[in-house]
């Protein structure tokens, strides 16, 4: 093997040996997690999967998270595309602050809102629902997504817009047809931070909900139970929540390219 | 067709860019916007095509005001001198693209888009996107975008210029029987003097947010009306210097004299600012007439059939353009001969007062 593979290599093994291990304690048993060290399953076991593909307390905490996520970067992306375009497109007054503030919106930490937000969600009935975790995690995407989404606009430039309005293109009509589809990668990108961040959000989607819209990760911690720590049951549900967003990675990975290229991402 | 401007300007924070401007443009010939980068040209493009809002005049296509019409519904078309295509797009649907919003049946959208793509050479691309196009043909199918639709007034703002050197010429000797016959007004903006020569028409000479000159294109090469015109219409630049009239001679430098007649004979007597154009400089002597001048050279340039030199005498930094190849010797002094009946005499006020 050559020199230079070296680090690659070494780098690769560090960055999987979590994930390796992770998924496969989720086949052991508890007893054998606990028992010693073992690089494989010595009795291997799918009984922590069928725990949770059949007990609704478990499944449904993936359906909350994947509704509220998805919700939330529908939400997000929808405020944040008409918001960049002003932001590359117009000047008006006090627009560098505007989209500087809209930026230190991301620099404070969540639990500084978890209070406010829960008094305000328990006063008008956000409380436990989807669409309240989808709200707040908005706090923390529309800033991104709108910053994301400004450097891929402006990378676009203005003649097309004039090129289009002199085709006879109606500003509705341009941002659809036209304009969408040529950002579509940056739409893309933006949208699977989103998704991320409201994935491993737990914060506040804990402090949000009780039991309707609870997420899988505050689920999770339940586990402990009087026999201890289920630890092959916990390993399976951390398996099962990286997926969601391996998935999302695959389907994007060409455009984040893109986006680490414009620099914004 | 016409297109009619009337005293408009543009204000951008606070700064005037568009001095009061009126023209009247025609169909039929080429309007060309000759002027420097940042002369205007494109901000008079923008007012023209609704882009932007002018704050003062009124602007009028055969005789209607279309001031506040937006630029939707002007119905003309624009080509920039970036290559701006919807990339999504098919060229066939780029082509089609204005023709399908204002609601034009497909069958007849399918023949405009052939005709126009034929006259560009584009036939064999039709299927292909933008981007898997060179530069030249990304160009030929915004211009075929321009074309298939049927407009008032077709806006060129430097198309040519980020093509290169060929097919900068092939597209422009292309042009004029694009659009010959299509009745709409054709308005090219281009910073090349030699551009507008070639192309012929009219020529709007711009120079700082301001038209100086308007008129047939020979006409202004030949007769500027002032000192800034002169110089926007001529490249390399225009040599000038400053001469004083005493009798029926002038005196530059102190020591180079030449004697007037025709028109300039009959200046009163005092300083003009004179003007000469480089072709009209030559490094050897071709008549008893010519004048000349002794300077330092400073550079040369061979371009091909044309030879030139920059050198300065006094306060002077002239450059001579001649044909064929002609060595020079940099740093060493050289004579030059001036033309004296090709001199412009421009006054105080930077009018012209006489030619030579």
């Amino acid at each position: 093997m050559k020199k230079r593979y070296i680090i690659t290599t070494a780098y690769i093994f560090f960055l999987m040996l979590p994930i390796y291990w992770l998924v496969s304690m989720s086949f052991k048993t508890t007893g054998e997690i606990l028992g010693g060290f073992s690089l494989f399953p010595q009795e291997f076991t799918l009984e922590n999967y069928r725990t949770i593909f059949t007990d609704p307390t478990w499944y449904w905490g993936y359906f909350n998270s994947i509704f509220y996520v998805t919700l939330n970067t529908v939400i997000s992306v929808s405020v944040a595309l008409p918001a960049a375009y002003a932001f590359s497109r117009y000047r008006f007054l006090g627009d560098k602050q505007l989209f500087f503030w809209l930026l230190t919106n991301r620099m404070a930490p969540a639990a500084v809102f978890a209070l406010p937000f829960f008094q305000l969600y328990s006063a008008v009935g956000l409380f436990d629902t989807h669409l309240g975790v989808a709200l707040a995690h908005a706090l923390f995407n529309v800033p991104l997504a709108v910053w994301i989404l400004e450097g891929f606009m402006s990378g676009v430039p203005k003649e097309l817009d004039e090129t289009a309005y002199v085709d006879g293109y109606s500003f509705p009509r341009f941002f659809t047809t036209i304009f969408l589809p040529t950002i579509k990668s940056g739409v893309g990108v933006t949208a699977f931070f989103c998704f991320m961040f409201s994935w491993v959000e737990l914060l506040l989607a804990k402090t949000l909900t009780a039991v309707d819209a609870k997420p899988i990760a505050a689920i999770m911690t339940k586990t402990a139970s009087s026999a201890g720590y289920e630890l092959g049951l916990l390993a399976a549900a951390g398996t099962l929540t990286i997926i969601p967003g391996a998935i999302v990675i695959y389907f994007v990975r060409n455009n984040i390219a893109k986006g680490f290229a414009m620099g914004r991402v | 067709m016409a297109f009619e401007i009337k005293n408009i300007t543009k204000k951008v924070d606070g700064q005037t860019h568009i001095k009061p401007t009126s023209l009247i443009l025609e169909a039929g010939h080429f309007n060309v916007l000759l002027g420097e980068t940042g002369a205007g040209k494109t901000s008079l493009i923008k007012l023209m095509a609704g882009l932007d809002r002018v704050a003062s005049g009124q602007i009028l296509m055969n005789g209607q005001d279309i001031t506040r019409l937006s630029t939707q519904k002007r119905n003309i078309s624009l080509v920039h001198q970036f290559f701006v295509n919807y990339a999504h797009m098919t060229v066939f649907d780029n082509i089609a693209s204005p023709l399908k919003v204002a609601g034009m049946a497909k069958s007849e959208i399918a023949g405009r888009v052939e005709e126009a793509a034929d006259i560009l050479q584009l036939r064999p691309f039709l299927a292909r996107r933008p981007h898997e196009l060179s530069g030249g043909q990304q160009q030929r199918c915004a211009l075929a975008r321009a074309i298939a639709k049927e407009s008032n007034a077709i806006f060129l703002d430097e198309p040519l210029a980020n093509l290169d050197y060929k097919l900068r010429e092939e597209l422009r000797e292309q042009l004029p029987e694009l659009f010959a016959g299509r009745g709409a007004v054709v308005v090219y903006a281009t910073s090349e003097p030699e551009e507008a020569l070639l192309l012929g028409g009219k020529t709007v000479l711009m120079n700082d947010g301001r038209v100086t000159q308007f008129g047939t294109t020979a006409e202004i090469y030949r007769n500027p009306l002032d000192i800034t015109s002169a110089k926007v219409f001529s490249d390399p630049p225009i040599n000038t210097a400053t001469v004083t009239k005493k009798g029926a001679e002038v005196v530059l430098n102190g020591t180079i004299k030449w004697a007037l007649d025709g028109d300039a004979a009959n200046l009163r007597d005092g300083d003009y600012a004179m003007a000469i154009r480089p072709n009209d400089v030559a490094p050897l002597r071709t008549s008893q007439s010519t004048v000349g001048v002794t300077g330092q050279v400073q550079v040369t340039e061979l371009s091909g059939s044309e030879s030139s030199a920059h050198f300065s005498f006094g306060a002077q930094k002239w450059v001579s353009l001649a044909h064929g190849v002609h060595i020079y010797d940099i740093g060493q002094p050289r004579e030059f001969f001036l033309d004296p009946s090709k001199c412009f005499y421009f006054g105080a006020d930077g009018m012209l007062a006489a030619r030579g």
